[in-house]
């Protein structure tokens, strides 16, 4: 009944109950609110059933700040544990506890807070950005986001059911095989990549198609903000990456369920194959993660510098070359397996050339403030961060590119302070320029500008604390994933990384803080104007926050920087008459269909065949059901937009 | 002869209304990143072709003319598919009805002879554990072989609301047409392993 679920699932050490007991606790104030405020069928109409893209934006970029305090504590501890690891002294985290925290920590900040934030932001702003009303599959929408929430829930249930994968992030076979794993941890991994995967795969497409088929009168390729291109460089990328996860996955999956030989080392299975499949997406992944990053500072710079963005073409060039090379680079990050001296030569040369595009766009920002007249709001702090964070990462980057010296750090933390430094420096530090700038029009107000600034300045030392000392310890021949040490040298830096990481920790406390005096003083930042920072483009054309049809009028374009230039402009728009607006209805199917595809995973997780069996149906019938749907749309009467339409302009 | 009659595009000022170009384009990007995902299989097929661990080799399994009947039948199910797709934009529903009625008996089929083949295989002690070049084998094989059978549900599903309904909606239209995309591009995928998995193999 139960296939290898036994109460033996439920006992773990002291640490993970504390984190379990915590969870549920959460989970029931949760609850407890909502019952309170009676809130439930507000929660269910307004959000879960949603086909609104800001709404599936917002959930996206709230599931994203939870996982993103999960993979924060989990760092902390980690830092902790090597602290004072050294010598004699075990620390406080047991082995098997410790290779746990470091997969889940890779897979929750990669999967689900890079991948998150990326989808969070891009549903947010994208269809404004091209004068559109929604995007093109508003239910395949919804249902990437539950999808994405149901692989995000396989971490965090496996905190209190059963044990996660101890494999590191990328559970490289035969070690993540059945032989050396015969546990459900790397079978959470699976599911949880799966999963989240089949929904980033869905929301590739469906922005593919929203930026090439929905995009407003007189919107051109070659007058899109450069957000828009980055999307549309990222999309093309999990279109033609994903599917290699979602194979090599499933792949490994049959080798620990069917009992097949694809990678194991037995039965003549090639663990190496795993290696280049996994990397052939991980590679894309890595610019799929920062691509949109560049993307939003793109917006940022050219509105705070009071300039029009330098080089828009040599940026869109720049990121159309990253995106084709970022597939021909993967074996950079297994020189050591021995594919032979000419073929590490030319992955290196590629490594060595992606640089070029990426400094191309550096080069970009820096010439867009070069005689601007700049303003130092937090967005602006942010992006100044990551220039700088930013740049050093890749530096160490192209230094690794040289096979020869790879083979010196390969694994060492040398490795793990440079990804770092360019992740963090670019894909999150892009995210939060992004939140501070985009928060206004989504909530209506701005967010409180000195604790987002202490907010930065936590995160830079803290950052900068946390990861140099990283390097030098590669240098000394630290390698990743140590969770004890014999040599008392390494000791000083360990400690210094792990002030660095409590400072940074400080600097997410800010964050929340800066979120919540916010909302309570939401008076006084008021944006009434819908323009809170003389914006460029078109999401800020219309009101904060904008109504669920976005524009009540298509908006129409004559070239880059819309918005800017419909500001500008002599004449006086021409008064139309309002008409009805077909909007698509709310639907409960992505809900149900992504809670199936937990159940499904759980069962095939746990060998509880039934269940497995049962949802996989279930999920076929769901979308069968949806099929069948009469009027999965209706029309917004032209009356009805006036009114929304009047009651705004009085406010 | 009645003329193909072109579904009516209006995507200007509604963006909400253009369904069939937004569908049938999103169905192409699907299919293409499906195509990556048979191309990871494919690559992990040719890199365990050889490695049978000491079990029979490939040229000793397969039977070709066999899988060339199959083959034969499942192309000719392409063409019906094809023929049934421009039915329905032709609006003529009983040749719909009949072309994807045909597409999907032909379809049972070639599937059952696949099924019979792995029965085969693995009756005869050759199951997909025996060695990674089985494993990869049914892998790829049986990934088409899914696919193949989501496709039988979905004409099954999609061609209830034909027969109710009196003509063809434009919704049927669009979602027919997807479905022979769907089924051509798993025509191409057979071609693909006929070429690389069987008539390679035994070579």
């Amino acid at each position: 009944m139960f296939g290898r679920l036994t109460l033996d699932a439920f006992k773990h050490d002291w640490i993970e109950y504390l984190a379990g007991v915590s969870m549920i606790f959460g989970a029931i104030f949760f609850i407890a609110l909502i019952t309170h405020y009676k809130r439930w069928g507000w929660l269910w109409k307004e959000w879960i059933t949603s086909v609104d893209h800001k709404k599936i934006g917002v959930m996206y970029i709230i599931f994203s700040a939870i996982m993103l305090v999960k993979g924060l504590v989990d760092a902390v501890m980690m830092r902790a544990q090597q602290a004072f690891a050294v010598g004699d002294s075990m620390g406080y985290l047991g082995a098997e506890h410790y290779q746990q925290i470091f997969t889940a920590h890779g897979v929750t900040m990669i999967f689900f807070v890079g991948m998150g934030v990326v989808f969070g932001i891009i549903n947010l702003v994208l269809p404004l950005q091209i004068g559109a009303r929604d995007v093109a599959f508003p239910f395949l929408n919804n249902l990437s986001f539950w999808l994405f929430a149901s692989g995000g829930m396989f971490i965090l249930v496996s905190l209190m059911i059963g044990v996660y994968a101890g494999t590191g992030w990328t559970a490289y076979p035969p070690l993540s095989g059945l032989k050396y794993n015969p546990g459900v941890g790397v079978d959470y991994w699976l599911w949880s990549v799966q999963i989240s995967g089949a929904g980033s795969l869905l929301s590739g497409i469906n922005f593919l198609v929203t930026i090439l088929k929905m995009r407003c009168p007189g919107m051109t390729l070659m007058r899109m903000p450069i957000f828009v291109w980055a999307t549309l460089a990222t999309m093309v990328l999990v279109v033609f990456a994903f599917p290699i996860l979602t194979a090599t996955a499933a792949m490994l999956s049959t080798d620990r369920l069917l009992d097949t030989h694809i990678f194991t080392a037995e039965f003549g299975g090639n663990p190496m194959m795993y290696i280049n499949l996994f990397w052939a997406w991980g590679h894309p992944e890595v610019y799929i993660l920062v691509l949109p990053a560049f993307g939003i500072f793109s917006e940022v710079v050219p509105v705070f510098s009071h300039k029009r963005l330098f080089g828009y073409t040599s940026m869109v060039w720049a990121i159309a070359a990253i995106s084709f090379l970022s597939f021909i680079v993967w074996l950079h990050h297994f020189f050591t397996m021995g594919a032979g001296a000419n073929v590490n030569a030319f992955f290196g040369i590629m490594t060595m050339i992606i640089g070029i595009p990426t400094g191309v766009k550096v080069f970009n920002w820096i010439f867009t403030m070069f005689r601007g007249r700049v303003r130092f709001t937090t967005p602006m702090y942010w992006f100044l961060g990551f220039i700088v964070i930013f740049t050093i990462g890749g530096m160490a980057g192209i230094l690794m590119s040289i096979p020869a010296v790879d083979f010196q750090v390969h694994n060492s933390l040398f490795l793990i302070a440079h990804f770092h430094f360019v992740i963090i420096g670019g894909v999150l530090f892009g995210f939060f320029a992004g939140y501070s700038y985009w928060f206004p029009k989504f909530t209506g107000f701005k967010l409180n500008e000195r604790l987002g600034k202490y907010a930065f300045w936590c995160w830079m030392i803290g950052f900068l604390l946390a990861f140099l000392p990283l390097y030098l310890l590669g240098f000394m021949g630290a390698t990743r994933r140590l969770n004890q040490y014999d040599i008392p040298e390494w000791q000083p830096l360990f400690i210094v990384a792990g002030i660095g990481a409590m400072i940074l920790f400080a600097g997410l406390g800010f964050q929340i803080l800066q979120l919540i005096v916010s909302i309570l003083k939401r008076n006084e930042n008021r944006d009434l104007t819908g323009d809170p920072w003389n914006g460029r483009n078109l999401e800020w054309s219309t009101t904060s926050p904008p109504p669920f049809y976005n524009f009540a009028f298509i908006p129409e374009v004559h070239g880059r920087d819309a918005f800017w230039a419909q500001k500008h402009q002599k004449t006086q728009p021409i008064l139309r008459k309002y008409e009805d607006i077909h909007m698509p209805k709310n639907t409960a199917m992505g809900f149900v269909i992504g809670s199936l595809s937990f159940l499904f995973g759980f069962g095939l997780i746990w060998h509880m065949f039934w269940l497995a069996i049962l949802s996989a149906i279930g999920m076929i019938a769901g979308v069968i059901a949806h099929l069948y749907q009469k009027h999965p749309d209706y029309h917004l009467p032209a009356a009805e937009v006036a009114k929304i339409e009047s009651r705004k302009q009085s406010v | 002869m009645k003329k193909s009659v072109p579904v009516a595009h209006e995507s200007y000022p509604d963006t909400h209304h253009d369904n069939y170009s937004r569908t049938t384009f999103g169905f192409w990007l699907y299919i293409m990143s499906d195509f990556i995902l048979f191309g990871a299989l494919f690559a992990a097929y040719i890199v365990l072709s050889k490695s049978t661990f000491g079990g029979p080799a490939a040229k000793t399994l397969f039977k070709l003319p066999y899988n060339f009947l199959q083959t034969c039948i499942f192309l000719v199910s392409a063409l019906t598919a094809g023929l049934g797709g421009a039915s329905a934009h032709r609006k003529d529903k009983n040749k719909t009805l009949l072309f994807f009625a045909a597409t999907f008996l032909l379809g049972v089929i070639f599937i059952g002879m696949q099924f019979n083949e792995f029965h085969r295989f693995s009756s005869g002690g050759n199951g997909w554990d025996q060695s990674a070049f089985l494993s990869a084998y049914f892998t790829l094989v049986g990934t088409h072989s899914i696919h193949v059978l989501f496709g039988l549900l979905w004409i099954i599903v999609l061609l209830l609301p034909v027969w109710n309904e009196t003509g063809i909606s434009h919704v049927s239209v669009r979602r027919l047409t997807c479905l022979r995309m769907f089924w051509q591009f798993l025509n191409i995928i057979w071609m693909l392993i006929f070429s690389f998995v069987y008539l390679m193999g035994a070579k």
